[in-house]
């Protein structure tokens, strides 16, 4: 597993209307891992994240893709082999599977090549039954579904995914997180998780990073970000004792 | 039975007279009623003038539609998907006004551009289809602008990061927000086109509504009004709202078809 930093960041801020949202110093993201970032609610987890993805500007530091300093928005061939899940995803609208396959048609791939993988992506997070219903009235859940479809259908290299199961039932939870392990295991694959659900970070995450009011308090290993934390609110969060 | 083709000159042709006097004293209905059965006469016989004539205002407003259409989308888009625009208001103000032109005074401003003394007195247009092609693309051009802007407006912003993310173009970015507009989009083109096939003020001005070469369906309609023809008049008015429908229809059913992929 390469282990070099596919991301990296140094010395990053934003803020919105002068308030401090994101402070992060440094932060280096590996080839292959799953980074989960979790944090409460208004910490600026989202923000990081669209950070990252080259969606947002930094008043201040660099984000580095692979060692290149990188300015949004991002060139074209790194935006089509990183891709991220929004928390709100908004779809066409379009039927479901029009929805999936928007990757592939972006990037010129035929009808046939594309409906084979659509149909196969449909059947793996559950949606195959609905494939030509339109994608704006299906519920919460099933639409996140999608999003998460739309992003893994043309296999992207780097995935940023913020809260892809936090409108979820607990069959369909692990129907997405066997999803993302077996993503992992298939092809390389680097993640960065964005959660609010701990046991969920604890099931995946290779390493763990708590973000409070915009900073990064601790980023460790998994087994030492739950066993033996080095701060203390990170002890407080993970036992949900921590009262925000 | 009615005819518009006149090879010579009828001045009171037994149809229209009893038409005329009818007119004088019957209830609107009767003419109205009289007028669909014209109309139906008039369509049946294949007219030839009344064939040219719809022709022609198929072939003017269809080119000023045309025009303003790969002109006025792009724009419209452009508009709609840019966010800061400087004098946005300035600029909506001014498109908004476009939108209510009066036809003469679009008319009446091509006409001075084309008259022998105008800056464009050399094109020797006035009084031919390409003049009254101008002056309608001027009227439709606002409407396409205004109401496609409108259209790609109303899409959620939202939408463009996360076809930003799925690795989409500037270009793909612009062509699927156009296309989630759709139902706006189509809107106007069917403001613009019905626009142009309904007005008159412009096209008499500067197509000056010559027999076989400029005249349309509206110009035709006043002066048949004028001589007294109201019935001929009134189906004239009837196979204008048919032709607008016939359009309206195959636009709708063009824009409903799912087509296969963006325009990329
Ligand atoms: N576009 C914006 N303009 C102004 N303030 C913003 C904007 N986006 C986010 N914020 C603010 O920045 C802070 C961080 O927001 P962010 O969405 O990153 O939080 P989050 O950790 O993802 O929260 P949640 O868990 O609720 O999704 C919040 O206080 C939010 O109100
Ligand atoms: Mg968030």
């Amino acid at each position: 597993m390469p282990i070099d930093p596919v991301l990296k960041l140094t010395d990053l801020q934003r803020r919105y209307a002068g308030r401090l949202v994101v402070d992060v110093p440094g932060l280096e993201i590996r080839g292959g891992e799953l980074l989960a970032i979790v944090g409460p609610s208004g910490s600026g987890k989202s923000t990081l994240l669209r950070l990252l993805g080259g969606l947002e500007t930094p008043d201040q530091g660099r984000i580095f893709y692979r060692d290149r300093p990188t300015v949004p928005p991002l060139p074209l061939a790194i935006r089509r082999e990183t891709t991220m899940v929004f928390q709100h995803p908004r779809l066409l609208s379009r039927s479901v599977s029009d929805n999936v396959g928007i990757g592939l048609r972006l990037r010129g791939i035929g009808r046939d090549a594309a409906k084979t993988r659509i149909d196969a992506m449909l059947k793996q997070v559950g949606l195959e039954a609905l494939a030509e219903a339109p994608a704006q009235r299906l519920s919460g859940g099933e639409k996140q579904r999608v999003a998460l479809a739309r992003a893994l259908v043309f296999e992207p290299t780097v995935l940023l995914l913020d809260e892809p199961t936090a409108n979820l039932d607990p069959h369909n939870v692990s129907l997405i997180e066997d999803l993302i392990s077996r993503e992992r295991r298939q092809r390389p694959l680097t993640i960065v998780l964005v959660t609010h659900n701990v046991f969920q970070a604890r099931r995946l995450a290779d390493r763990c990073a708590l973000l409070l009011g915009g900073r990064l308090v601790e980023v460790s290993d998994t087994e030492s970000f739950f066993q033996s934390p080095a701060d203390a609110r990170v002890t407080a969060f993970v036992r949900g004792e921590m009262v925000y | 039975m009615a005819r518009l083709s006149s090879s010579q000159p009828q001045p009171n042709p037994p149809v229209e007279l009893i038409g005329e006097r009818a007119d004088l004293n019957d209830e609107p209905s009767g003419t109205l009623g009289r007028a669909l059965i014209e109309a139906l006469q008039l369509l049946a016989s294949g007219d030839r003038a009344l064939l040219d004539i719809l022709g022609l205002t198929l072939e003017v407003s269809l080119a000023a539609l045309l025009i303003a259409a790969v002109i006025g989308l792009p724009l419209g888009a452009t508009l709609g998907l840019t966010n800061r625009l400087p004098l946005r208001g300035l600029v909506r103000a001014v498109l908004y006004t476009g939108m209510g032109l009066p036809p003469v005074v679009v008319g009446l401003f091509v006409y001075l551009l084309l008259s022998r003394a105008g800056p464009f007195g050399e094109l020797d247009w006035l009084f031919t289809v390409r003049a009254m092609v101008a002056a309608q693309t001027i009227l439709a051009l606002p409407l396409v602008v205004g109401l496609t802007w409108a259209a790609v407006e109303s899409v959620d912003p939202e939408l463009r990061p996360q076809l930003l993310a799925l690795g989409a173009t500037r270009g793909q970015i612009a062509a699927t927000i156009l296309r989630e507009a759709r139902a706006g989009v189509l809107a106007a083109i069917a403001a613009a086109f019905g626009a142009a096939v309904s007005e008159v003020g412009a096209v008499m001005l500067v197509g000056g509504n010559i027999e076989g070469q400029t005249r349309v369906l509206t110009t035709a309609i006043v002066l048949e009004t004028r001589r007294g023809r109201f019935a001929l008049a009134c189906a004239l008015g009837l196979v204008l709202l048919l032709v607008s429908f016939v359009i309206n229809l195959a636009l709708l059913r063009a824009g409903e078809r799912r087509t296969p992929a963006h325009a990329d």
